[in-house]
């Protein structure tokens, strides 16, 4: 007798709890404004990423057009499928030390799984990712960029 | 001869007797039932078609997105865009297979449910053919399907695809049952088989209405394993996409697979105008006694559009319970058949009888 009421309440209880899903996407198909489908190419005007969003490795300047890489290389061992090049230079600072600067960031698009183990690894925040995702080019010598602006200086009090 | 949409016996009657006026009877039936073939390939071209893009803008509006919406305006006619390149997609040769049994799988599945959609009635009127064991008829040529099924997943040579076929055919036959007592329950309240005879009895309200709670039962019983057994899901494991690729048509490709792919939808229309049938009352409109106002309003839209609403809403029905659930188990599936929906069904069927001896139906 015990089993066969609790045979009756499984039949029950499956109702209530397949009625309550059946009411989940009842809701959504009922309801207008639930899409989340953003229409891509018609949107392009308005599209705006989010901010954690991983569209490609970039070296923010700011207006003086100062950057915060050392060149130490750190990102270049970092990275797992060696898409970082640092070329370095070294200059003579006002003091008469000798002094290692970047002289190019070379950044392999075409190479890079956006891991970010570079910009988490970086000990000055130097490398950030940007939002631009649109990187379909016709050349692929293209996909290679060269991060740091012509004639940017490192930031001063950066070590 | 004056013609309406609201009874097309005149239509008919009107088309057999100027055929027999002018040739034998034997050309005028064999004329008439080359129309009736036409007339029902058309109809199933069209409904698979809207079937396909119907379940996509479902599923994709129960899943919070858009669904097809370049093809025409919101998406009309991409799947007239799909059966383009399906027709032309390349018939791909399968090494070992069983090339008789591999060709002929295909024509069973849709053999099958022409056979099924030749007996059901569409309007008033608007019936191929009136068999007087009309729900046996139809429960007995749905089951058909499942031999191309088999055949299919036999034949190709393949073991996902025969992994599928034999679990298709544990899945129908003990969902058959199911689907059998859900119909005999309600062909019980209507003491006939006749399809024709069953509408009419529904003139003062559907059976869902008149059978009290065990029509209700009879109503969800029946479109749980309807749904069973036209592999869908949440019973698809015939052809769960995750373990065995496609199933049994894992090997078919180019029209082969359109072929299976109509089929599938068109067995749902079919399990839904027998319960739009049976149930709501096929083309019958919405009476209630009494009113004879409403009853008049009710009239004013022709039979054919309900019998297609009403099957539309159970197709409807269908697809939700398909974009909702998870996928059973084998285990789970002929569990919920064998201890829940077969006793509960026996049950019930025990149930109407009683409500029909005491006379408690109207």
């Amino acid at each position: 007798m015990k089993s066969f009421i609790r045979y009756i309440k499984s039949i029950f209880d499956g109702l209530i709890t397949l009625l309550k899903g059946l009411g989940v996407t009842g809701k959504y198909f009922f309801k207008p404004g639930t899409t989340w489908t953003q229409q891509y190419p018609n949107n392009r005007r308005e599209l705006k990423m989010f901010d954690m969003f991983k569209g490609e490795v970039i070296m923010p300047h700011d207006e003086q057009n100062e950057h915060k890489c050392t060149g130490c290389g750190i990102c270049e061992i970092n990275c797992p499928n060696g898409s970082i090049e640092i070329i370095s230079a070294s200059i003579t600072s006002e003091d008469g030390k000798k002094q290692r600067i970047i002289d190019k960031h070379i950044y392999h698009l075409g190479m890079c799984t956006f891991c970010g183990l570079c910009v988490k690894t970086c000990p000055s925040q130097a490398l950030a990712f940007g939002q631009e995702f649109e990187h379909a080019v016709f050349d692929r010598t293209r996909l290679t960029k060269i991060l740091n602006q012509p004639g940017s200086k490192l930031k001063k009090g950066v070590a | 001869m004056e013609f309406s949409i609201y009874d097309l016996t005149s239509f008919t009657q009107w088309i057999d007797s100027s055929l027999r006026a002018s040739i034998s009877p034997g050309w005028a039936v064999a004329i008439e039932m080359i129309i009736i073939g036409l007339a029902i390939l058309i109809f199933f071209a069209l409904v698979g078609l809207f079937l396909v893009y119907a379940e996509r803008k479902v599923c994709a509006l129960m899943q919070n997105r858009l669904g097809p919406n370049r093809v025409g305006p919101a998406g009309m006619f991409q799947t007239v865009a799909d059966l383009v390149k399906l027709l032309f997609v390349e018939l791909v040769p399968i090494k070992n297979a069983d090339k008789k049994l591999f060709n002929l799988a295909p024509f069973i599945v849709i053999i099958a449910s022409i056979m099924a959609i030749g007996a059901l009635p569409f309007a008033k009127g608007l019936h191929a053919i009136d068999l007087n064991i009309g729900v046996f008829y139809l429960m007995a040529v749905s089951s058909m399907g499942v031999i191309g099924v088999l055949l299919a997943g036999w034949s190709s040579n393949n073991k996902y695809s025969l992994i599928g076929a034999m679990r298709s055919g544990a899945q129908i036959v003990s969902y058959e049952l199911s689907v059998g007592l859900a119909l005999v329950t309600m062909v019980v309240l209507a003491g006939t088989m006749q399809l024709s005879e069953i509408i009419e009895a529904q003139r003062w309200g559907w059976f869902i209405f008149t059978g009290h709670i065990p029509a209700v039962i009879a109503f969800v019983i029946y479109i749980v394993a309807g749904t069973a057994e036209t592999n869908r899901g949440p019973f698809d494991l015939a052809e769960a996409e995750s373990e065995l690729t496609a199933g049994y048509h894992t090997e078919y490709s180019g029209i082969k697979f359109a072929l299976f792919f109509l089929a599938e939808y068109i067995n749902m229309f079919i399990v839904a105008a027998i319960a739009a049938t049976v149930f709501l009352g096929g083309w019958m409109p919405l009476h209630v006694y009494g009113w004879d106002g409403f009853n008049k309003v009710m009239d004013l839209i022709p039979p054919f559009f309900w019998f297609l609403g009403k099957s539309f809403g159970v197709v409807f029905i269908m697809m939700w319970l398909k974009w909702t659930f998870p996928r059973l188990r084998i285990d789970q599936l002929l569990t919920l058949e064998w201890k829940f929906l077969l006793p509960i069904n026996i049950f019930n069927l025990l149930l109407m009888a009683l409500l029909v001896l005491i006379g408690w139906h109207w």
